[in-house]
């Protein structure tokens, strides 16, 4: 199923496996639509607008933007 | 533990670690929490600090101290080195072990600490925070308390529930990674900085020894160069070029907010403090000693205010950390913003003026002054700092 973002369809994806938690993403989401655990990672779907400024800043290409939508598993 | 504390501070780091310890020193209740398993674990940063930035709060101990730092090195992109020597300037730490001593400043003066207990939201009631929600082992919970310090760094969330503006601008944020490698023979006394397009653009990279030939190497890149090229992929680009092969210890990702402190760092019931706040030194980068800084200030003014039970102290926090050190990392932000976005060219230029400084006569202060001649508006704004 596709996920929705604040404004259509969610394009923003995170690689899970390969994320460090390091957080920088976060600091520059202007939406606060990252939850981040010790070791676990999510977009909160609703609140993101696919701005992609957490794609330009993770230092090691774990967010990918998807212009066909992110599906949910 | 309790069921409502005087202060909840958020977040181990050297910024909550203060923080607690300073409000705890005025015997009210503190109570730290942290989301991770351990407090100093994993360690984001190059572990570089300044000898006074670090004496103001704990005296060196041989435990935590990597490398004892005397020599600043900074080389251009044509490969023009410059040294300055300084004496006893400063330290890498071993900040596993240091976060991890900070803390037990804390918990000697009073405060609990609890890991594993991760902040998902604020108790607000009449337009003030009065407690967190957290998860503790996979159970929702909440506790009280008249004051929260929020100090969970880069990653902070803490102060938009509060209502306050605290998103870094993409641009500003440094994007960095950096591994501990073994096999570096480089001076152990002497911290490295590389500059130019092709190692860090609008940014720099580092090395800093470590001790016994291991040393964190790192870079941090604006998001605005992220965009066509990660920090990982520079860092990995460097060491093909210069340790091809080296060993890697451990290897990390990490945000440093490069931008003055955020407008307002205090709201009824909160303070922010550290990372969280972006008390971050944006010219260098550094965050642990300015974040020692802020923690101690805002733990103070929390103590003093539930002593007096006068809760409205907690908004003259943004005035006192303006005046102690707010105001010089406005002045910092300036000078960055212009080295930032010098060519290679002029980058060669400085280094090739500086080197024809007499050693004795070297200072970082001068090393600015050069650089920005042509500049000569943040000249002023250099000698205010470095004068
Ligand atoms: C690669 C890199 C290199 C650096 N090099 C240097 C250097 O050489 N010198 C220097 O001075 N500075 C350096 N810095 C900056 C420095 O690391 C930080 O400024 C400093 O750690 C900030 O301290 P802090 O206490 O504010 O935050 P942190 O040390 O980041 O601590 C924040 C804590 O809060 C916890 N937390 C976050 N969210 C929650 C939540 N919701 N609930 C509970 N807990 C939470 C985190 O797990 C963390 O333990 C570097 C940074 C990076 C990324
Ligand atoms: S795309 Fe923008 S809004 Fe969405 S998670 Fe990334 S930074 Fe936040
Ligand atoms: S910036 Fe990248 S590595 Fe860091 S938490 Fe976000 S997705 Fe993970």
């Amino acid at each position: 199923m596709l996920r929705q973002a604040k404004n259509g369809k969610l394009m923003i994806e995170i690689l899970p496996d390969k994320c460090d938690f390091c957080g920088c993403c976060v600091g520059v989401c202007p939406e606060d639509a990252i939850e981040l655990k010790e070791a676990e990672i999510f977009i909160i779907d609703k609140s993101c607008t696919n701005c992609c400024k957490c794609v330009w800043s993770c230092p090691i290409e774990v967010i990918r933007f998807n212009r066909n939508g992110v599906t949910s598993n | 533990m309790k069921n409502e504390y005087d202060v909840i501070v958020v977040g181990a780091g050297p910024a909550g670690s203060m923080a607690a310890r300073f409000a705890a020193e005025q015997e009210v209740s503190v109570l730290m929490l942290e989301k991770d398993r351990d407090v100093g674990y994993p360690v984001r940063c190059g572990e570089a600090v300044s000898k006074k930035g670090l004496e103001e709060f704990i005296s060196p101990d041989e435990k935590w101290i990597a490398a004892k730092i005397s020599k600043f090195s900074f080389t251009a992109p044509d490969k023009t080195e410059v040294i300055i020597e300084f004496g006893e300037a400063g330290y890498v730490l071993e900040r596993r072990i240091f976060d991890y001593a900070l803390a037990r400043t804390a918990s000697d003066a009073g405060a609990e600490i609890l890991t594993r207990a991760y902040v998902n939201g604020l108790l607000i009631e009449n337009d003030s925070v009065c407690g967190v929600k957290y998860e503790y082992r996979g159970e929702q919970k909440e506790i009280k308390s008249k004051i929260v310090i929020a100090a969970d760094g880069v990653e902070s969330r803490i102060g938009r529930w509060a209502g306050l503006e605290t998103f870094v601008d993409f641009r500003d944020m440094e994007s960095a990674v950096q591994i501990t490698a073994a096999n570096i023979n480089v001076d152990q006394q002497t911290l490295y900085f590389y500059f130019g397009k092709d190692v860090a653009p609008h940014g720099y990279f580092w090395i800093f020894p470590k001790g016994n030939n291991t040393a964190n190497i790192g870079l941090g890149v604006s998001g605005i160069v992220g965009k066509k090229k990660s920090a990982l992929s520079y860092l990995n680009d460097f060491m093909e070029t210069h340790y091809p092969g080296a060993p890697v210890l451990t290897s990390i990702a990490g945000g440093v907010p490069c931008c003055p402190t955020l407008n307002k760092i205090s709201a009824p019931g909160i303070m922010l403090v550290g990372d969280a706040a972006r008390q971050v030194n944006p010219l260098s980068g550094g965050g642990i000693s300015s974040g020692m800084i802020g923690g101690s200030i805002a733990g103070k003014i929390a103590g003093e205010a539930i002593k007096q039970k006068q809760l409205e102290l907690v908004l003259t926090y943004d005035k006192a950390w303006h005046n102690r050190q707010g105001y010089k990392h406005e002045i910092y932000n300036r000078i960055k913003n212009g080295i930032y976005n010098f060519s290679d060219e002029k980058l060669n230029n400085i280094a090739l003026t500086f080197s024809g400084v007499s050693l004795n006569k070297r200072t970082l202060g001068r090393l600015f002054r050069i650089a920005l001649l042509n500049q000569p508006s943040l000249l002023i704004d250099v000698a205010k700092v470095f004068i």
